[in-house]
């Protein structure tokens, strides 16, 4: 008998799929046994945009000398482009859309319309209404605030010019974005055309529709993530530095337990105010529970958990089996990466699903509608729809003994303060430290959990690998947390993990190895960072100057596209694993991998070995360290009067 | 920091926060909130506290708020597992420490007012503790770190084991030409009291400078380096973020912890973190080597004694150009203010009671042996101690670019030179020098020989570009003295009749002085034959000489070109150099002006001038002065308001030798517009001030000219020069 494949690297998460088989209950474990994915569709060979199809144009077989085209003349690069572009929109729509209910919403907490909601970071405010060209001299909070939510508002809608936040990236980077006919125009604009390229019979010349996607995924990275992150911050707190728990452990026996999952904050910031009502409570201990325990899942978690420490159950493969415990008596989702498989796994429990955004339900889950006017009184609603439930448990409980403490809340911001106090903030020691040795070099490993891989092996052996070789890893969403269950987002991890180097530094500073700066929307934070450092001086003058490289070993939905590249467009090499989206044309991923090199200075790679990955991820690294002429060990500068003269 | 270091530093701050609002509130109790506090005589308050936040704490009352401040900059302990970082934490926890630290000392100030030797550079009967600077001594000091005569100080918390290892490592730290700040005790046992007891000089004429006995007194360290920022650089109280990097990039201290590291040593440690001073340990504490907020690394540990100088000079990231001078005594800056005094003395030349005369003078090159010292004449082994002799030095110099003009220059380094050497001590110049030998000087080999090979190595390292070869001759039998006397004086008249000729007209080159822009980055000296610098170290002729010895100094010519503005002094020559060289930060300057666009000033001058509006009239003060003056501000808050750079109309830095100078002030007036001065100064330079008066036809002008006996007030200045019947008075109004 072949040995069983191994489906994930927590325990916790092995014993939670022996139990749901064992029990019959059905998961995207069980369900991904049963079904293999499509041979054609996984290099997308297969062209379905009009009804003249679906034509499938498969690799030529060997000494095959006929190149295949659709019925309507597509080449096989046209088509791959064109789903590949397809696969940024509805990524880059994804992320801009989330980021506009949040501007919506920042406009009402403004006009104090938002129940529940405040300005909370006032100096952020401000920062980023200048940014937007707001004058903030002798102004209200609110008013300042409210004129900021109808101009970040406008980037969606805009027709021409530039987004307004593209003005912080590096100046190099504006201007090359400028040359290649890139800059995003707006946040929706670039999406649609995307859509309307795709369409039969439009853009069919593969360098052309590849150019469209760069410039509606910089709308995305720069624009609609961007936004929602600085707003967020602005309505919730900029995150900094706090204790969490993570894994499936965190659910408690005893107490009422309610899962968060999605990825908008808004109605999880609410229903961590209300969990701490003291009304709320009274009735949870009524029903014999010590109490209420909200917990977190994928990155509506990572946003609370970032704000408040509020403990995260799990990533993206772990949604179905906080339910497969029992102890759940209600899990909450609002938009992305939720598994219609979730209603089933709930209907073998008494677990309620409660859908909440206007933008999706899910057959036989109940749909509780979050409006800011209101959203208080629907967060009290909902956790006392799960107190109710508490007395329904009609299984045995079974929670995994695992939950890992960790160190997260890093936005670029706090990186900014931690490396020298509130009187000498800066990102020097970072910039210095690299150009040292000590850390050879800075990689963002984020994205997803793919059932194809085993769950989380793929983020933990290249985050192990990288951090070895003294790189040091800034992460987000199912990456991050897959990092925190392993106890990679701890202080002791640097010692333990990291190379002499790193570790040095991590001690130093007293931080992990690797920082957890959020959620996917959040990956604006790494381009910030990035930015910083740029800016800070002595890595060059651009972001692909500096040595740095990006991953997502794991990834499996559209944003994870549209996120690489608008790395990949801003100047970083990024290398992605499980599967490759254009695998079906060479040309297509050799204009991807090595003449966006040319364009971009950053460009795309493959790799499903995460430890391989690493090691391209590190030779490219190094390649840039030589570059700046920081490869070598430089001898200690000492100086004298002439040259403190010499100093502007 | 290291887990182990930021967790103690935050305990530390912790316990000194809590010390700082105990003395507080018996301060309150004891003497109310409306009790003036403060450290004497300055004028930036309790100067880390203002320079960091622009809180000018001046009553108890005032504390508060700092308190409050403090409170919020403090984290809670640091956690044993997972802990949340600490870095920036440890490094907030360290400067609400040294807030606390002022107030502590600022109220002990209070309650124990002798505990230090108050305005005092030396040691007193009753305390070897000196306390803070006031800002006479801070500035006098201060110069030295601007013009490079000190790069920084080493802030000594503790003691060494025994003193002879304390006297050891000061002698290292003085031949680096570093200042040595003493605070703290290490088992009981202090820095300052180890180097008394090995029979070592301390005081700020020595560079070892005893602040106090506790650790507290760190603050005093700190505050000076605040204050070198504020008052060289320019920098405004409250702006923290440049003051910081200011001391970074400028200021090249740090601390040797030396003894027992307790938590409140840490808590310090991190405080000067802050400012880029790292600490080097004798003890085996945990060491932080990453790099980015000092220089290099930020804490280094358990370096043996003899190393831990060399070691603290390559972590801080400076370099010492120390001079080698082939004598049996140690030789540097730190040697030059201290005294050879009565049971000390084995031999004194000069002085009044015998004759002493130094002469610098021109041969040609056949008849100059580079290198030749010839002692004529008893020498120190033939005398018996406590002797007297006469004494005259004629160096020759010869070399195909020396010109006379540069044998002033030479000569007149001579008293810094010889003064320089431990155990000697030299004052004056020309011929009223006056020479001091020591027992232990004596006691090591020194001989007269040694001070002709001081000038010929000296000579050398600081000038070889302008001469080639330098021989000495030293004179030490009166009849040969005096013959020497004759010559040397012959020449004194002619140099001085040919600087008095010179002219800003006679010439087409000024020379342009940015000596001070390492720590005034903005600052332009423009110096001419009839404005000298306004430090009155640096003349045309010095400048001249430096940019020959040295083409890419600090001092470069300034074709002056056209005149635009005859009567205030503008070439558009000048005008082209100075936007340059002050960044863009100064567009025009007038030589001759103090209203219109005066020229700008480092803080190191000698004296600034002041617009006394009623009077119609100018007054000057000079940084020795320590009082209020008629303008309604001290010295040091005029520094404090026009130095760093900044042009301020109606108030000038200028020399002590400018004022007699023809074009002093023309534009605005000239000479006459002095209504005030203080007596010390005008006393000072009263020959040329009534030769000056004379020729200005107002013989008795210095009776004119109100000083601090007659006049505090503007008021009491008009009284004055009415009945005096002063120019000012009917002069074209100023304003």
């Amino acid at each position: 008998m072949p040995e069983e494949k191994l489906k994930s690297i927590d325990k916790a998460t092995v014993e939670l799929i022996d139990k749901a088989e064992r029990e019959n209950i059905s998961t995207v474990f069980s369900r991904a046994d049963e079904l293999k994915p499509c041979p054609i569709g996984v290099e997308e060979s297969c062209c379905k945009i009009c009804s003249m199809g679906p034509c499938r144009l498969p690799r030529p077989k060997k000494g095959e000398g006929k190149v295949r085209v659709g019925v309507c003349g597509a080449t096989i690069e046209t088509i791959v482009a064109r789903n590949f572009a397809r696969k940024v929109a509805a990524g880059a729509a994804a992320h801009s859309d989330h980021a506009r209910e949040v501007v919506q919403t920042f406009i009402k907490t403004a006009r104090g319309e938002a129940q529940g909601f405040t300005i909370k970071d006032e100096i952020k405010l401000l920062a980023v209404a200048l940014d937007f060209g707001i004058a903030v001299e002798g102004r209200e909070i609110g008013d300042i605030a409210r004129e900021l939510g109808e101009k970040a508002l406008n980037e969606f809608g805009r027709q021409e010019g530039e987004l307004v936040n593209i003005g912080k990236a590096p100046l190099k980077r504006q201007e090359l974005w400028r040359k290649l006919g890139v800059t995003p125009r707006g946040v929706d604009r670039e999406i649609v055309e995307i859509m309307h390229r795709t369409h039969m019979g439009v853009d069919q010349d593969y360098r052309h529709l590849l150019q469209q996607a760069s410039r509606a995924a910089l709308a995305d990275g720069w624009g609609g993530s961007m936004i929602s992150t600085d707003l967020q911050d602005i309505m919730f707190g900029t995150p900094v530095p706090v204790l969490g728990s993570i894994n499936l452990g965190v659910l408690k026996e005893d107490h009422v337990n309610v899962v968060v999952h999605g990825h908008e904050p808004l109605l999880p910031e609410l229903l961590v105010v209300a969990s701490r009502d003291p009304e709320i409570r009274r009735l949870a201990e009524k029903t014999g529970a010590k109490g209420i325990n909200l917990a977190g899942m994928c990155c509506s978690a990572n946003e609370i958990l970032m704000r408040h420490g509020i403990p995260c159950a799990g990533n993206f493969l772990q949604q179905e089996l906080a339910l497969v415990t029992g102890a759940v008596e209600l899990m909450t989702v609002d938009v992305q990466c939720e598994m219609q498989g979730l209603q089933s796994v709930a209907e073998c429990f008494h677990t309620r699903l409660i859908t909440t955004s206007d933008r999706a339900m899910i057959e036989g889950a109940t749909h509780i509608e979050f409006h800011p006017e209101d959203g208080l009184d629907t967060a009290k609603k909902i956790l006392k729809m799960a107190i109710e439930n508490y007395p329904n448990r009609r299984h045995a409980v079974y929670i995994p003994d695992a939950r890992q403490d960790m160190v997260v809340g890093f936005s670029h911001e706090t990186i900014n303060y931690l490396l020298g106090g509130l009187f000498r903030a800066s990102y020097r020691p970072l910039n210095d430290n690299i150009m040292n040795g000590r850390i050879r070099g800075v990689a963002g490993v984020v994205g997803c959990n793919n059932v194809r891989t085993p769950h989380d092996s793929g983020h933990i052996a290249m985050i192990k690998e990288l951090i070895k070789n003294d790189v040091i890893v800034l992460t987000t969403g199912c990456a991050a947390m897959a990092c925190g269950k392993e106890g990679l987002l701890t202080p002791e991890a640097a010692k333990l993990y990291g190379g002499s180097g790193l570790a040095e530094v991590c001690e130093a500073v007293g931080i992990p190895p690797v920082l957890h700066l959020g959620s996917c929307v959040d990956n604006s934070r790494i381009l910030m960072a990035a930015t910083a450092m740029v800016k800070e001086g002595g890595l060059g003058d651009d972001i692909s100057d500096l040595p740095a490289a990006g991953a997502a070993p794991e990834w499996m939905s559209e944003k994870a596209i549209s996120i690489g590249q608008y790395f990949v467009a801003s100047g970083v090499y990024t290398v992605f694993g499980t599967t490759w989206p254009t695998a079906g044309s060479e040309k297509v991923t050799r204009h991807l991998f090595e003449e966006y090199e040319e364009l971009y200075k950053g460009m795309w790679a493959f790799e499903p070995d995460p430890v391989q990955a690493a090691q391209l991820m590190i030779r490219h690294i190094d390649k840039k360290r030589k570059a700046l002429g920081i490869d070598k060990a430089r001898d200690r500068v000492l100086f004298d009067m002439a040259m403190r003269r010499a100093l502007d | 920091m290291s887990k182990i270091i930021a967790s103690a530093a935050i305990r530390g701050a912790h316990k000194i926060f809590h010390k700082a609002e105990e003395k507080y509130c018996e301060a309150l109790e004891r003497f109310g909130p409306r009790q003036e506090v403060g450290f004497p005589n300055t004028a930036y308050y309790l100067p880390i506290i203002y320079a960091v936040t622009g809180i000018g704490v001046s009553r108890v009352e005032d504390m508060r708020s700092v308190l409050d401040i403090c409170k919020k900059m403090i984290p809670s302990p640091v956690r044993e597992n997972t802990p949340l970082p600490y870095l920036a934490p440890s490094l907030d926890a360290g400067m609400a420490t040294f807030f606390a630290e002022e107030m502590i000392e600022a109220i002990r100030y209070l309650e124990e007012p002798n505990v230090y030797a108050a305005n005092s550079e030396d040691p007193t009967e009753a305390t070897v503790w000196l306390g803070a600077a006031n800002d006479v001594i801070f500035r006098k000091r201060g110069v030295e770190f601007v013009d490079g005569t000190a790069p920084g100080f080493a802030a000594i918390v503790g003691a060494a084991p025994d003193s002879q290892t304390a006297a050891r490592i000061a002698l290292e730290l003085q031949e680096k030409n570093l200042y040595v700040f003493m605070c703290a005790d290490n088992g009981g046992k202090r820095f300052s009291q180890q180097l008394i007891e090995a029979g070592i000089q301390i005081g700020w004429p020595t560079r070892l400078v005893s602040f106090g006995p506790d650790i507290y007194q760190a603050v005093f360290a700190i505050g000076f380096a605040c204050r070198v920022a504020m008052a060289f650089g320019g920098i405004k109280p409250g702006d923290y973020r440049r003051n910081l990097i200011y001391n970074k990039d400028r200021t090249y201290a740090f601390v040797l912890a030396l003894g027992d590291v307790t938590d409140e040593w840490y808590a310090n440690a991190a405080g000067a973190i802050n400012w880029g001073f790292p600490t080097i340990a004798d003890t085996p504490i945990p060491e932080v080597l990453p790099t980015g907020i000092c220089t290099y690394e930020h804490v280094v540990s358990n370096i043996p004694h003899e190393q831990i100088v060399q070691k603290a000079v390559e972590v801080r990231g400076l370099r010492v150009q120390v001079a080698s001078v082939p004598i049996p005594v140690s030789y540097g800056p730190a040697f030059e203010g201290e005294r050879v005094r009565g049971e000390d003395i084995y031999l004194e030349m000069g002085g009044g009671r015998t004759v002493a005369v130094e002469w610098t003078t021109t041969k040609r090159m056949e008849e100059v042996e580079d290198g030749k010292v010839e002692v004529i004449g008893p020498d120190v082994g033939d005398v018996q101690p406590g002797m007297r002799l006469h004494f005259a030095m004629v160096a020759e110099v010869a070399g195909r670019n020396f010109q006379d003009d540069f044998e002033p220059i030479l000569e007149r380094q001579n008293h810094h030179l010889i003064n320089q050497a431990q155990g000697i001590m030299h004052i004056g110049q020309r011929d009223i020098a006056w020479i001091r030998i020591s027992k232990q000087a004596v006691e090591k080999g020194f001989r007269l020989e040694h001070i002709g090979r001081i000038i010929h190595a000296k000579y050398h390292q600081d000038f070889g570009a302008i001469f080639d070869k330098v021989q000495i001759k030293i004179y030490t039998v009166e009849e040969q003295v005096r013959g020497v006397l004759e010559k040397a004086r012959a020449s004194y008249d002619h140099r001085d009749a040919r600087i008095e000729g010179m002219t800003d007209e006679s010439i087409e080159t000024f020379y342009s002085c940015v000596l001070c822009q390492s720590f005034a980055p903005n600052h332009v000296c423009v110096i001419s034959p009839e404005r000298t610098g306004l430090c009155g170290a640096y003349n045309w002729l010095d400048c001249r000489a430096a940019y020959e010895i040295n083409p890419e100094g600090p001092n470069q010519p300034i074709q002056k070109g056209e005149c635009i503005d005859e009567r205030y002094g503008q070439f558009n020559g000048c005008n082209d150099y100075v936007r340059k060289a002050s960044r863009q930060k100064i567009e025009s300057v007038s030589l001759y002006s103090l209203m219109v666009d005066p020229m700008t000033t480092c803080g190191c001058c000698e004296c600034i001038a002041a617009i006394l509006p009623m009077c119609n009239g100018i007054m000057t003060v000079d940084r020795d002065f320590n009082d209020m003056t008629p303008c309604g501000m001290k010295f040091t808050t005029l520094a404090g308001s026009v130095g760093g750079g900044a042009q301020t109309p109606g108030f000038l830095g200028h020399s002590k030798y400018n004022i007699t100078q023809k074009k002093f002030l023309k534009g605005d007036g000239g000479l006459l517009r002095i209504a005030w001065m203080p007596r010390r100064l005008k006393e000072e330079i009263m020959d040329r001030l009534r030769k000056r008066g004379e020729e200005l036809g107002i013989p008795d002008f210095p009776e004119m000219i109100a000083d601090e006996t007659v006049a505090k007030t503007e008021e009491e200045v008009i009284g004055h020069i009415t009945q005096k019947g002063h120019p000012c008075l009917t002069m074209e109004p100023l304003m």
